[in-house]
């Protein structure tokens, strides 16, 4: 069985309910549990690149859409201090997200050495 | 260079061919398909597991694609055993049928982008064909069409999907020339393909944040316009870093949104930061970065650059290099043939046809299924005006290139219940109405310009109204739903719902009608060799085979009998002729039975009659026989002037084909001979008639030329002759002897 986001089971979602207008956004939504084993099939088609990528998704599942896409803007070039990319991280770590942290991190220290901070 | 070129070089100046622009290598400019002197040397120092050297850069010169790349992107368990392979060893395991795909994706992944790109810079293009055919990662290729116009016309969209989908795409790019319309253009492109087929994904193509916002909000299912460049001053100047791509990767998945990455030769210099790198290893650096930040595809292979690629030594190999350097580090390879390379049809193809005889994932990032002014991407490679060239190639080769024929009258089926369900949407979700005149006009267009001026407020304010109120896919199936679109409202929930399973994350996935999915992980590609790896199944081969304009005997017999006539009838047997000034005019046996029409369209009663009057005009007395006995029109001719009190006679085809003979010659000789059927005119067939006659006077014909084009007339009707043939010898009885035929004049 696969859940989504909601807790609702994928076979649930059928016509029926969509006429009854029972089913909402989260009902049709990716639960990170499945995109943990989405990188485990991944990592068996020789592919732990696209399974590491899969399990930052699953951690920003969590992450409402806003907040996503304020994320990736702070990461494009010139917007955000050492500062502003440090806090990005422990916020990240907050929800948890570490993998995420870990890159925001990673890009932190890469920018600082080559010119891309605000 | 002199002022007056002969006309030889003055003709070839005007071929369509020297419209495009060819330019001299320039390192400086990174004018330079596969190799430029500044391109590094390959290396790799691992310590304890960490890359601290790579392609002769140490770690603390990394810039931010290294940094990435050699963080993420290098399996250091296999580099020291990759990174020692020579370069031509690791080429032939690319090529070598025996070397399994596995085994090449399992070294390529401790590469570094350099390595990467001297290996395949050494395939010849049979070679880079093999890597192809072996290394994608889909066993079935696919397809993928832009979907556009130059209004942003929701009905037209959806029409013009629902067609997309009815030909076979399986992915359907839509784009805006109105950026703010790009919602509409989504709700109107997920419509028009549900009405088509289960299972067609759909991306709206704009800038990253928005893409990124209609992707989490369920507008669309997959998503491409994530480019990456292979310096860090190109991707900058992008407002862009390799990690903020990579976080971009990482939220289209948690949205369930399948995502690819853009690249391409040529971009860089088009940009003026090609550091005077080659073509070939900036792009080995994209690629190592799409790998490296986890997506699970890349398109590539020109893009953008293709006509910048196009314009150097080697350059279109170069781009076919590229997609093999994507499948050898084990992803979806959605390969170029996108962005318009030439204004030469023969160079378009050349450029092309190595991927469709390959196959690929896709075999175009973005085939122009719309009029070349709709696509608002820019013309394509392939266009609405090639669909039925390709549907030709992949007959006359016998390859998947991912289309199929769609019956004339389901497309017109499909496009009216798609611009019918797109407005019903829009009217149910009240974000506009459109008039029954619009949804006829969308219906019957080639493209927008058929539509006349349509309010663009209208699609602005619904584009607005999608936006602002957070619709989404799920709003979309319950209004198909309410309006009385049952199986499109649950193909639209069933892309929804794939969207939580996320198979479809998965490397190369497509669905395919039954919404089953195609991937990396369900449908591995195992080639290995001849009578390995993908081969169409019946169902398919026949859809290959099945185009609209294949006849066969049975389709010209129906033909030909609308034709039939009371004109001509059997008198009796025929007997030798006395008269001096007698020409008998011999007929085929499929004349008067099966057989009414010639070549060119004029029936054999009209040529019969022009024939007469010709004899008439030169006082010949003329006879018509049936020859029943042979199809050979020499025998024929030559049996009617045996028969012929003058000697002379005229041999007449049922498909036209006509000669003057005479008793006296053998039968493979004639005097005059008109082998041009299909354009033989009804004046040529009254010459031919009056030259008998003069012939059996013993006066001077007049000379008739046989008429000339150069034009490809025998792939037009070469079709028709072997039927036609076939229905003569039907008709041959070798026992009959020759009938007297009457013509009522």
């Amino acid at each position: 069985m696969t859940r989504a986001f909601s807790g609702r089971d994928a076979d649930e979602l059928t016509l029926d309910r969509l006429a009854r207008e029972e089913l909402g956004t989260d009902d049709v939504r990716i639960h990170p549990e499945t995109l943990e084993l989405q990188a485990q099939v991944a990592e068996r088609h020789a592919n732990p690149q696209l399974a590491a990528n899969f399990r930052r998704a699953a951690e920003l599942a969590m992450v409402p859409e806003d907040e996503v896409m304020a994320m990736y803007e702070a990461l494009r070039p010139h917007r955000s201090s050492a500062a502003e990319l440090a806090a990005l991280a422990a916020t990240l770590d907050g929800y948890p997200a570490p993998l995420c942290a870990a890159l925001v991190r990673e890009a932190a220290e890469v920018y600082a050495r080559r010119s891309l901070l605000r | 260079m002199s002022d007056h070129r002969v006309g030889r070089i003055r003709f070839m100046d005007q071929q369509r061919v020297n419209l495009d622009g060819f330019a001299h290598e320039d390192i400086g400019l990174g004018l330079v398909a596969l190799h430029s002197p500044h391109d590094p040397e390959p290396s790799l120092v691992v310590t304890d597991g960490i890359v601290v050297e790579m392609d002769g850069r140490a770690a603390g010169d990394f810039d931010s694609l290294d940094s990435l790349i050699a963080n993420h992107g290098i399996d250091v368990s296999v580099a020291e055993e990759a990174m020692a392979l020579a370069d031509v060893a690791l080429a032939r395991m690319f090529v070598d049928p025996a070397v399994p795909r596995d085994e090449v994706v399992r070294l390529v992944a401790g590469t570094t982008p350099a390595k990467l790109a001297q290996v395949v810079a050494l395939l010849r293009p049979p070679e880079l064909t093999m890597a192809m055919t072996k290394l994608r990662a889909r066993r079935t290729p696919s397809n993928q069409a832009h979907v556009t116009n130059l209004l942003d016309d929701p009905l037209l969209l959806a029409a013009d999907a629902a067609t997309a989908a009815a030909y076979g795409f399986r992915e359907l790019e839509t784009t805006v020339p109105v950026l703010a319309d790009a919602p509409s253009n989504a709700v109107a492109v997920t419509v028009g393909a549900a009405v088509a087929s289960a299972g067609i994904l759909v991306q709206c193509s704009v800038e990253e944040a928005m893409e990124l916002e209609m992707g989490m909000r369920g507008l669309v299912s997959y998503a491409e316009t994530v480019s990456l460049y292979g310096t860090e001053s190109v991707f900058v100047d992008g407002d862009d870093t390799p990690y903020s791509k990579a976080l971009l990767a990482a939220g289209y998945a948690s949205r369930g949104v399948k995502m690819r990455v853009t690249s391409g030769a040529g971009a860089e210099v088009l940009m003026g930061g090609a550091e005077s790198c080659s073509m070939l290893y900036l792009e080995s650096r994209c690629v190592s970065l799409a790998r490296a930040m986890g997506s699970q595809g890349v398109q590539n292979g020109g893009i953008d650059g293709a006509s910048v690629a196009g314009a150097v030594p080697r350059g279109v190999r170069a781009m076919m290099a590229e997609n093999v350097m994507v499948m050898a580090r084990n992803l979806e390879a959605c390969t170029g043939n996108d962005a318009l390379m030439s204004e030469s049809d023969v160079r378009r193809t050349s450029r092309t046809l190595p991927m469709l005889l390959a196959g690929t994932d896709f075999v175009c990032s973005g085939f122009g299924s719309v009029q070349r002014y709709d696509n608002m991407f820019g013309p394509s490679q392939w266009n609405a005006e090639d669909i039925d060239d390709w549907l030709a190639m992949q007959r006359d080769w016998g390859v998947d290139g991912g289309l199929r024929t769609a019956d004339p009258d389901e497309v017109g089926r499909l496009r009216r219940r798609a611009a019918e369900a797109c407005r019903d949407v829009y009217r149910w979700l009240g974000l506009a109405d459109f008039t029954d005149e619009h949804v006829e006009l969308a219906i019957d267009a080639t493209g927008s310009k058929d539509l006349g001026n349509p309010d663009p407020m209208v699609v602005l304010g619904a584009a607005q109204a999608i936006r602002s109120s957070g619709l989404g896919s799920l709003q979309v199936a319950r209004a198909l739903q309410e309006c009385g679109y049952d199986v499109e409202a649950g193909r639209v929930l069933a892309m929804l719902t794939a969207r939580v399973h996320g198979d479809h994350l998965q490397t190369a996935a497509i669905f395919d009608e039954q919404m089953r999915v195609m991937s990396l992980v369900t449908d591995p590609n195992d080639y290995a060799g001849p009578g390995t790896g993908y081969e169409p199944d019946a169902r398919r081969q026949a859809e290959i085979d099945g185009i609209r304009q294949a006849r066969g005997v049975e389709d010209l017999r129906v033909d030909q009998a609308q034709w039939r006539t009371d004109d001509l009838k059997v008198v009796g047997p025929a007997a030798q002729g006395s008269d001096p000034r007698e020409v008998v005019i011999g007929l085929s046996p499929g004349v008067g039975r099966s057989v009414w029409r010639t070549l060119s369209g004029l029936p054999v009663i009209d040529v019969l009659r022009e024939l007469l009057a010709g004899l008439e005009e030169e006082g010949a007395t003329a006879r018509v026989v049936r020859v029943n006995s042979t199809l050979d029109l020499g025998l024929v001719g030559l049996t009617a002037a045996r028969l012929s009190g003058s000697g002379i006679g005229i041999g007449l085809q049922g498909k036209g084909t006509a000669l003057i003979h005479r008793r006296d010659l053998p039968p493979l000789a004639n005097l005059e001979l008109y082998s041009m059927a299909p354009i033989v005119t009804a004046t040529l067939y009254r010459l031919l008639g009056s030259n008998a006659g003069r012939h059996a006077k013993g006066a001077t014909p007049v000379p008739a030329r046989n008429p000339y084009t150069d034009e490809a007339i025998e792939a037009r009707y070469h079709t028709s002759v072997i039927s036609l043939v076939a229905l003569e010898r039907a008709c041959v009885d070798r026992a009959m002897g020759v009938e007297d035929i009457e013509v009522r004049r």
